[in-house]
Parts: structure tokens; sequence; C-alpha cells
């Protein structure tokens, strides 16, 4: 590890991404000069209403959404997943008090989901295969006259695999409930169309797509009534009170403008480095697998895992070299435990611990693949040799501790 | 996160290995929960002689195995055997809170060895007798 040139390959797009120049250009005049509040009637606020009415429209347009007025404007993914969820089963208790959702959602829908479990609500977090898709025959079998809406990721962020959603919304539409989709890591990099898909409810983050962090949107089908959250001035027809973060916005509709016309070439560019950078991580190493689905994977996820050594020591001996990347062992996150993810999909404790996840973007070059791809294995080889597992070790001291 | 000192022992950790005919093993933790480490010592005159190990598990588990040989190694069985936790934590400037029960296992894994080998010591006095 010593006397090599150190580089910065940052691969943690997933966690953050720097917001695109062009989109910082585009906000700066909403914080200076431009700064009025919407809501005055007086010319700056109507500069300010004007940018607002223009972002909406391109926010819907990425979507391909039937009007500006279906997307309210929120802080961001997890707020828009609340308010989603929990907007949706409230506003409609009195149909049902079901909701379906998967076991390789984000927290903020696991936790919206469990926060509603408290106030009387039923939740079911649905089962998916080895590599990630939903169990449509569990989703049928559940989903019944009670059930109002349910939730699902389109692209898990932590394993790239991406599930068949207008199959999932013609099972939830026979049953006449709401489909609400999380496209946070999804939308910009591959192509969505509500109305083709089904898709009654939409999430969109704003720094997924290199806009700024503190912003995003939730879209609702034109005639989806839900229960808002905030109470206050009214303000995204009442669905999201608070003064409108303008410069935000404007942020989330350019960077959303961008990606709808570069999303196909720099998905290309992605899919190739991305591919590469499996291969150069799993074929010269035994005892190393990709986590998530082989073809339907966002194009900016590498997620992989090696045996007999723990994710955390992958990630600081990365770091060493000037790689920064993310974990789902138990050991990088608070809770000690290791990613509800990699469990759902049927990893055990001991497998979860060593996985690696690798997130590619717009600064993403070959030399950087080419890079981590020449690191990787020496860096296996050392924690092996520390590591005082070995195949039949692993089995023996599993069996020991059950 | 972590201190300089961890970073150090991580990177380059003293006495890793293993010791082949040891006179005692010790072996804590397990890969379910994401840390697992064996001590190997050999002892001559009542010292540890020689100390090694192996560990899985994060950045912490290796650092903290590291310094527990470092510590432990010329010192008598039992000063090796008052090594805790917290030594050897205070050793390496420090643990992150998180990292102070799950990670910091070694000590245990170290008194498991000295234990191993006085059981074994025990054995071939009744054996000789």
């Amino acid at each position: 590890m010593v006397g090599q040139e150190t580089r910065h390959v940052y691969m943690d797009y997933s966690a953050a991404k720097p917001v695109e120049l062009r989109v910082v250009k585009e906000m700066i005049p909403y914080m200076e000069s431009s700064h009025g509040n919407p809501s005055s009637m007086h010319t700056f606020g109507q500069v300010a209403k004007r940018a607002l009415d223009e972002s909406r429209t391109k926010v819907a347009n990425l979507i391909n959404a039937e009007k500006p007025e279906t997307i309210v404007f929120t802080s961001g993914a997890t707020e828009s997943n609340n308010l989603a969820i929990k907007g949706a089963a409230n506003r409609n208790k009195a149909r049902g008090t079901k909701i379906l959702t998967s076991s390789i959602e984000h927290m903020s829908v696991v936790n919206a989901c469990k926060s509603l479990i408290k106030e009387g609500f039923q939740t079911v977090f649905l089962p998916v295969d080895k590599f990630g898709l939903l169990d449509l025959k569990k989703l049928d079998e559940e989903i019944d006259d009670e059930t109002t809406i349910v939730s699902i990721v389109y692209a898990n962020g932590e394993i790239g695999t991406i599930q068949p959603i207008k199959k999932i919304s013609k099972i939830v539409h026979a049953k006449n409930a709401y489909l609400h989709v999380d496209a946070t890591a999804a939308c910009g990099q591959v192509p969505i169309n509500v109305h083709n898909e089904g898709i009654d409810l939409l999430t969109i983050s704003s720094n997924d797509m290199y806009g700024p962090k503190g912003v995003g949107a939730l879209y609702l089908k034109d005639g989806v009534h839900i229960a808002s959250m905030l109470q206050g001035g009214g303000q995204e027809r009442g669905l999201r009170s608070g003064t409108e973060n303008v410069p935000g916005i404007v942020g989330l509709a350019k960077a959303a403008e961008i990606a709808k016309d570069e999303m196909r070439s720099e998905s290309e560019r992605l899919i190739t480095l991305r591919d590469d950078l499996i291969h150069g991580l799993l074929d010269p190493v035994p005892y190393a697998f990709l986590n998530g689905h082989p073809a339907k994977r966002l194009p900016d996820n590498v997620s992989v895992r090696y045996s007999f050594i723990e994710g955390e020591s992958i990630l600081l001996s990365l770091d060493l070299m000037g790689v920064y990347a993310s974990s789902g062992s138990a050991c990088t996150a608070k809770t000690l435990q290791p990613s509800h993810v990699l469990l759902a999909i049927g990893l055990k404790h001991e497998e979860a611990h060593g996985s690696l996840m690798l997130t590619l973007g717009k600064q993403n070059t070959q030399e950087d693949v080419d890079y981590v791809k020449n690191l990787m294995p020496s860096i296996v080889k050392r924690l092996r040799k520390i590591s005082p597992l070995t195949p039949e070790e692993l089995k023996k001291q599993c069996i020991r501790t059950k | 996160m972590y201190s300089d000192k961890v970073m150090d022992h991580f990177k380059k950790p003293r006495n890793m290995g293993e010791i082949l005919n040891p006179d005692g093993v010790g072996t804590v933790g397990n890969p379910v929960c994401g840390d697992l480490m064996t001590m190997y010592i050999k002892v001559k005159n009542n010292r540890v002689e020689d100390i090694k190990f192996k560990t899985f598990g994060c950045g912490a588990a290796i650092a903290t195995s590291s310094m527990t040989t470092a510590l432990a190694k010329g010192k008598t069985l039992d000063e090796a055997m008052a090594i805790t936790r917290e030594s050897v934590a205070e050793s390496l400037g420090g643990l992150p809170k998180v990292k102070m029960h799950c990670s910091n296992l070694a000590a245990d894994a170290l008194r498991a060895a000295i234990k191993d080998y006085r059981q074994k010591q025990e054995k071939k006095i009744e054996v000789q007798k």
C-alpha cells in the first residue's frame, strides 16, 4: 500500500452526488436578485411564481406526467415517501387499512409503514427473490379490497435491481389500490413514464439527479387524493404548506431537464463501465459474488460480496487508496445490523458483512474503473490473510454459533 | 472516525498469522455477528514468548487484535491476563463508542488462549501423577 500514486475515485454516487454546474448557475439568481415569495402578488413574487410553474413543467416532462399540477415539491425523497404513504393511507382509511410494500424498501418507506402499524393499519412486507425482484404471486395473494396503497421501489439503490413496475401496476389496479413508486435511485437514470407504467404516486429526489440536496417531488396522478402532513399556508395545493424552496426547486427542475436530454448517452456510458467493473471485481477473485440482478440493473450500481472478510475493513482499505465506496455490513451501520435489503435477498449475516457497493457517476472514467479493478484483488488477498475464515472454517464456526 | 494509531495497526498489523503447535489457542466472536478472532500463544518460563492472531472483522477488530498481541508479547501470564478491552482501546488512542463492545474482543481471546494453556498444563500434570 506504500509508494503508489493515490488517486481520488469517488464511487458512492448513491449516497450523495455533486451538483451540476449548469444547475448551480440556474439557481443563483433565485437566491440573490429574484428572491421573491411565489405567494406575493407583486413583481418579485410573480417572477418566483413563474420560476415555480416552469419548474413544475420540467419535472412533469421528465416522467411524462399528464400535467404540471401533478407535481408537488417537497424537501426530498424521505418527505415524498412519507407524504405518499401516510397521506394515501390516512385519506383512504374508510375504504381499507391494509398497506403492501416490499422487504427491500428504503428506511423512509419502511419506517413510514411501521408508524402506520401503530395507528392501526396493517402492513405486509412482501418477499423478493434472490435477485431482489418482487414476488408477484405473493403480491397477488396478499392484495385485497382492504388494500388502499402498495408502495414498491422502482429500483433499489443498494443492489440496483429494477422492478417490473408495469406488471405490478396491473395487479394493484385490479384491486383498485394506488401504486406508489419510490423512484429515488432510478429517476434520471432510466426512462420513467408514469402514464405507460401505471404509476399513481412517484417519489423523485433532486440530489440523486445531480440537483441540490433538500428538495424533491411527489407526483400525484390527477384524481389521486391524499391527506397532507403539514398544516400552514396551503402551498402546493394544500398538500405541502411552507414557502416554496424556489432556488432548490429551480435546481431540481434544471437537473430533470438535463437528465431527460442526456440520460440515454450517460446511461450507456455507465453500463459499459459498470459491467467492466463487475467483471474486474469478481473474475480474478475466488469466492466473490454479485448482489442483485445481472441484467435488470441500474446503470450506476455495482454491488458485490467477498466471503471470509468484512465490508468495513474493505472500505477502510479502499479509503486509504483514495477510493470512496460503501457497504451493507453491520459494522458500517449505526444499528450494527447488516442491511435489511441484503438479508431480504437471502444472504446470511456472514455474507452480508462482506458486501461492497460502488455506485458510479458522471465524473467516473475508465481510468477510475481500471484503478479500482487493479486494487481490489490485493486488498481482498490481504484481508483474507488476516482472517481466520476459510470455506471449511466458516461452515464450522457458523454451525457452532447456531 | 478512527484514531491514527488504529489506522496504523490496521495498515500494519503486528503479529498477524498462526503459530504451529501453539501452547494455547483462544477464539471469540462469530462470523454471524461480523467479528471472529483467534489468538495463538507460545509460553516459556510463564511468559508469553510468542503470540499471533487471525481476525475476521472491521478495522477496529483488526487493530485491537494487533494491539493486544503487542501489549501481551513478553509479559508474564498474569500480566497478560490483566489486559482488558479498556486498556487495549486506551492504547489505541480510543475507539468509536459503537465499536467498544462488538469489535473489541481481542483481550477476551487472549485470556481464552491463556486459560487454554493453563488447562492443558493441568492435564499434563494429572497425567504425570
